[in-house]
């Protein structure tokens, strides 16, 4: 069954940043895919790799990358909600004219047409949240 | 249809707006704060009861955020069945629809 996560709450906010990471890691364990994650509101927190936790605290940026390397997996961010929150890519940072880019690997920063899109296609949307 | 539930039941009335809109064969999971919902003999044992056994509602709650919480099977209200994450990827296949009550 083919899947798209919302995640619309930052990893330092309450559980849902976890809760959807561990539903996303059991869907792959039981063969499903996942079209698409996408990031909405503070989940775009998320996708940050110049989080510098405390080394006994969980990285859930880093989890999040490594997750999609194994596996290929679409991790958008919304434009809108990232800038808000000073979320930016290389190309985004110089369009606002910049000084750093700060998007963790295997994100990419992209519209809500994208939500929509995974909705489209997917069997299951499933959103975590406040 | 399935209804997930984040929040406890004794923060937000998101449980018992969602128990009041559940149909005969809807499932209720209870996951994160939600989960302390299922511990038997709170207040909110009423309306879980209506909806297992009056409406035919089916209700679930998730075993890691249970144990987090420090809450045994043993101290679940009767009816509630617990499910892992397998669990949780398996009522969102067996169910078309998902509704999530942020």
């Amino acid at each position: 069954m083919k899947y798209t996560i919302m995640v619309n709450e930052g990893p330092y906010q309450h559980q849902s940043s976890d809760t959807a990471l561990q539903f996303v890691r059991a869907a792959l364990a039981k063969g499903h895919t996942i079209f698409r994650v996408f990031f909405y509101h503070d989940g775009v927190n998320n996708g940050t790799r110049l989080a510098v936790p405390p080394k006994d605290d969980r990285m859930l940026q880093k989890e999040w990358s490594e997750l999609a390397e194994k596996h290929g997996l679409d991790l958008v961010i919304c434009i809108a909600a990232a800038q808000r929150r000073g979320l930016m890519d290389a190309s985004e940072a110089k369009r606002q004219g910049l000084s750093a880019d700060n998007i963790a690997a295997g994100f990419r920063i992209s519209g809500l047409g994208q939500l929509i899109e995974g909705g489209i296609e997917s069997d299951r949307t499933i959103v975590f949240g406040d | 249809m399935l209804h997930i539930v984040n929040k406890s039941p004794f923060e937000r009335n998101a449980l018992k707006s969602c128990l009041a809109h559940a149909l005969a064969g809807d499932s209720v999971l209870l996951i994160e704060d939600a989960v302390i919902g299922a511990v038997s003999g709170s207040s909110i044992v009423t309306e879980l009861q209506q909806a297992i056994n009056g409406n035919a509602v089916k209700i679930y709650a998730l075993s890691p955020d249970l144990a987090a919480r420090g809450v045994k099977a043993e101290r679940v209200l009767e009816g509630i069945q617990v499910v892992d994450y397998a669990g949780f990827v398996d009522l969102t296949v067996a169910n078309e629809k998902t509704q999530s009550w942020l």
